[in-house]
């Protein structure tokens, strides 16, 4: 085949802003957990027990989980791009990648939903 | 023979201003056009302009080409060809505003329109008091248009040879131009353009001083090819000295500055321009303002620890005009002159700067010389735009910003002459056996050369001699000397040697290369001085110091064959209007 | 003052190798590019690009002590010796410190660097207020010196995908140019993964550009742009 460089996938301003916008939920998260856990009478067991027993709690951190999962797609994506000149060998990695995450998105419901 | 031929419908030498702007007009009426430069297109030396460029636009005040060809009449010290004078004042805002049109970011007045300064020459009602004239870009003009002719030339995909140097043109034994030999700098390889229609547009050839506000590649190749293809070169003895080069590193700093503003101080801090143009004063031209300050230092009241130099003010514009309008010099005057011009004045001196003269050619951009019907028969085939060409419009002094608008003018009209020719002139003519015999043979005896002078040596050298023996001031006895010294370092430059023979980008090669076409424009500006009796414009001689219309109202011719010069008669009539008559230059 | 140059010719050189020069150089040699011509007197093999000496012109470019810049004005005396010169990083070389620039000039040329505007032109100047021209200021002194692009690790990376600072930094020179009538394209012409979004914003261009030009701001102002016609 001839080679021809092609460019013109027109996803980078969504992947880019996604992104942002999923650093933006996890710093949120981070700064809410943080304000929580310090507004807990006491760090001991029952208190982390009946925390994770609010359902807010429950599907802000899966909110949380989810953008890191995205967010570490699109960061990785990256990597592989600036770095991997064979777009066989990308699809590949970029498909194990997204079984991971998603295995990873799947036991993060598991767990949050299971204690 | 053997050598590659490309053939084109025409082949520009050049990719500075006059030959984008030809370039992009031939391309625009869906020719075959090759461009060849030797550097990069946008590094060409037009992107060093930094001024603007002269039209009688009127945006602020009230102007008229008239005005601007009287200016240009005056300036050129009355041989300028006032035909062509009129012809470019005339058209100047209209290749102006064309200019706008390609994208070019003038700087603009608040009605929107483009801005305009003083700049030096440039007045009203025929001299009376400067007026804003120069269309600017800050201070990058230059580079401002340079990059907007290529961005255009991209938009009309002319096709570009870069880094190809032209080394002679072909001729045949009619005397009619069929393209030139070039080589591709990066491989060695030598190919024949073969064209219809050749424009040779490469610039000046300030290398031939030691103190030039020029770049390394303006080496009049043009002229060199000219002069060995047995043409003249027109009016060589009229080189500009810019007055304000950067003391010591000779890089310029623009008339805008004045314009603007700024003055010249002595050392004892007095605006002496006031005593040599009492009208004008910093604004005078530019043969005028660099006497004064030559004069000034001459008798001892230079600046400096050696009383050398002259100082340029411009503090007192305040840093916002400075770097609203002046960045690029307020960033040369601290990495070149270690002064911050918001504070200190920049340390100048005088600086070769322009050729006045050059290839002699009409303003159709058409080359003309001596032939059986007259001093200007067409040269078939051959053209010249911009700096390499003598119009005449500049005369013997070029107004400041009067440059980029010739390139802009006569590249375009002698593009338009190229259109019109290969209509009336479609068929190639055949190449002759030896049409690349003398660039072959130049490269050949550089190949062979044993104990050759190195080419460094003598082009410095050379460059010492013009500088010592052809500079602003210039003496009948020096001059004499000057002659049989230039003509000793050409005979030393016809046995130049390279230590380097590699194919690949042998830059050595090149550097000697340049040296043939340097030393010709070197010997034709020595011996054409030498011979011009009188003072006008930029060629001022101390044992002859007035103006001599009677015997000297007339254009330089000088040949290769023999250092023989000719002589043939200014036009002192214009298109339209009437004659400027000669008379007393004051500012 | 000694000087260590990459040196490569591919007539003779199986590999690039260093070479020492101990020059003494003259109280006029000030620059770098000073420098470098005395030592091509006394070596006229030694092979680099120059020409207005003044710094715009773009073509003395190259890796000064670890560092892009234009040789012609940076200035000997702060350089640490000896004065490690190579040709700039990340794009093939073809002798000595020239570099052959084809993969920087065909990323400015996708851009489309000139201006589109399909109105037939007035009889004079297209009007631009103050205001609008200041808006080019910081972009159009570019001098395709290619400092900025060799600079960047994205530019290394994918110089075949991803345009580089200079391409883009022309990109929004006309994107912002207000007689300019071709924003859309220009836009849908970058959003890309490659083209555009390989910035990320290490700024090495905005570090080394000897006109002090930022790139970076300018590719942000473009994502903007992007950002305000998605939503």
């Amino acid at each position: 085949m001839v080679k021809r460089e092609v460019v013109g996938a027109h996803y980078g301003l969504r992947d880019w802003l996604a992104q942002r916008i999923t650093a933006v939920v996890m710093a949120v998260y981070a700064l809410m957990l943080v304000a929580v856990l310090a507004g807990l009478p006491e760090f001991d067991y029952w208190n982390w027990k009946a925390l994770w027993e609010i359902p807010a709690v429950r599907y802000s951190t899966a909110l949380f989980l989810l953008s890191v999962y995205w967010h570490a797609w699109i960061g990785v994506r990256d990597i592989f791009m600036d770095y991997l000149k064979d777009a066989g060998l990308r699809l590949t990695l970029y498909v194990i990648v997204i079984a991971a995450l998603l295995l990873y998105a799947a036991w993060s419901v598991q767990i949050l939903w299971g204690v | 023979m053997g050598l590659p031929v490309r053939t084109f419908d025409a082949v520009i030498v050049g990719g500075g201003g006059a030959g984008m702007r030809a370039a992009l007009e031939l391309a625009r009426a869906d020719l075959r056009v090759a461009l060849l430069s030797k550097v990069f297109p946008t590094r060409s030396h037009t992107v060093a302009a930094q001024g603007g460029v002269a039209a009688s636009l009127g945006n602020i005040e009230k102007d008229d080409w008239h005005w601007h060809m009287y200016d240009t009449v005056k300036g050129a010290d009355y041989l300028g060809d006032q035909d062509a004078i009129e012809f470019m004042c005339r058209t100047a805002p209209e290749v102006v505003y064309e200019l706008e049109h390609f994208g070019m970011p003038f700087d603009r007045l608040p009605d929107g329109r483009i801005y305009q300064r003083p700049f030096g020459g440039h007045m009203q009602e025929y001299g009376r008091n400067p007026v804003q004239r120069a269309c600017a870009a800050a201070d990058r003009t230059g580079h401002a248009m340079l990059h907007t002719l290529y961005q255009a030339n991209l938009k009309v995909h002319t096709q570009f040879f870069i880094e190809w140097m032209a080394l002679d043109i072909v001729r045949d034994r009619d005397g009619e131009v069929l393209g030139v030999v070039a080589m591709e700098i990066e491989t060695g390889e030598i190919v024949i353009f073969r064209g219809r229609c050749t424009l040779l547009a490469t610039g000046g050839a300030g290398r031939i001083f030691a103190s030039s506000t020029n770049a390394f590649i303006n080496t009049g190749d043009g002229l060199g090819m000219v002069a060995r293809a047995g043409l003249p070169l027109q009016d060589m003895e009229f080189f500009q000295f810019h007055p304000t080069g950067v003391y010591g590193a000779g890089v310029l700093i623009t008339e805008g500055v004045r314009g603007e503003g700024g003055f010249l101080l002595n050392k004892n801090g007095e605006r002496f321009m006031e005593r040599y143009a009492p009208n004008a004063k910093d604004l005078a031209s530019r043969d005028v303002v660099s006497r004064a300050m030559a004069t000034e230092i001459k008798e001892g009241r230079g600046a400096g620890k050696d009383a050398d130099h002259i100082l340029l003010k411009l503090d007192h514009l305040g840093s916002e005009v400075i770097n609203r309008r002046l960045p690029g010099i307020r960033e040369i005057a601290i990495k070149f002159a270690n002064v911050d011009p918001v504070r200190e004045p920049i340390p100048v001196v005088p600086t070769a700067h322009y050729m006045m003269g050059g290839i002699p050619a009409n303003y159709h951009g058409q080359v003309v010389a001596p032939g059986a019907t007259g001093p200007e028969e067409v040269v078939r085939g051959l053209y010249a735009a911009g700096e390499c060409a003598c119009v005449s419009v500049h005369g013997a002094n070029r107004l400041g910003c009067n440059s980029l608008l010739d390139l802009l003018v006569f590249g375009r009209s002698a593009a338009r002459q190229i259109i019109d020719d290969l209509k009336r002139n479609p068929h190639l003519k055949p190449l002759p056996d030896d049409a690349a015999d003398r660039p072959l043979a130049r490269l050949a005896r550089l190949e062979t050369q044993k104990d050759g002078e190195r080419v460094a040596e003598v082009q410095a050298e050379m460059r010492r001699v013009m500088q010592a023996y052809c500079g602003v001031f210039r003496f009948g006895d020096l001059l004499k000397q000057g002659v049989d010294k230039i003509k000793e370092v050409a005979a030393r430059a016809g046995h130049s040697g390279i230590g380097d023979k590699s194919k690949t980008f042998n830059t050595a090669r090149v550097e000697a290369l340049e040296l043939d076409n340097l030393i010709e424009v070197a010997l034709a500006t020595m011996i054409s001085a030498e011979a011009r009796t009188e003072s006008r414009g930029a060629h001022d001689r101390a044992d002859h110091h007035q103006r001599d219309d009677a015997n000297w109202m007339k254009h330089t011719l000088w040949y290769k064959q023999g250092n023989r010069l000719d002589y043939k008669p200014v036009h002192g009539k214009p298109l339209t209007v009437e004659a400027f008559e000669p008379k007393a230059r004051v500012y | 003052m000694r000087f260590l140059i990459y040196r490569y010719n591919p007539e003779t050189d199986d590999k690039p190798r260093m070479q020492d020069y101990d020059v003494a150089l003259e109280p006029t040699d000030r620059m770098l590019l000073d420098a470098l011509v005395r030592i091509k007197t006394l070596d006229d093999t030694l092979s680099f690009r120059r020409s207005c000496r003044e710094g715009v012109c773009g073509s003395d470019a190259m890796n000064i002590n670890g560092r892009n810049g234009l040789a012609c004005i940076t200035s000997v005396a702060g350089l640490k010796e000896p004065v490690e010169i190579r040709p700039l990083p990340g794009l093939p070389v073809i002798r000595d410190l020239i570099v052959d620039m084809s993969q920087f000039f065909k990323q400015y040329h996708s851009i489309k660097p000139y201006l589109i505007n399909n109105d037939p032109p007035p009889e004079k100047e297209r009007l631009q207020s103050p205001e609008d021209r200041e808006e080019l200021n910081g972009l159009y002194e570019c001098i395709l010196c290619a400092a900025c692009s060799t600079a960047c690790p994205s530019f290394w990376w994918n110089p075949d995908k991803f345009v580089g600072p200079a391409g883009l930094l022309q990109a929004y020179r006309f994107i912002t140019d207000t007689r300019d009538q071709a924003t859309n394209e220009r836009l849908d012409n970058l959003e890309d993964p490659y083209r555009l979004f390989r910035c990320h914003t290490i700024m090495n261009c905005v570090e080394v550009c000897p006109k002090g030009l930022n790139p970076t701001r300018a590719i942000g102002k473009i994502k903007e742009l992007l950002v305000k016609r998605t939503v």
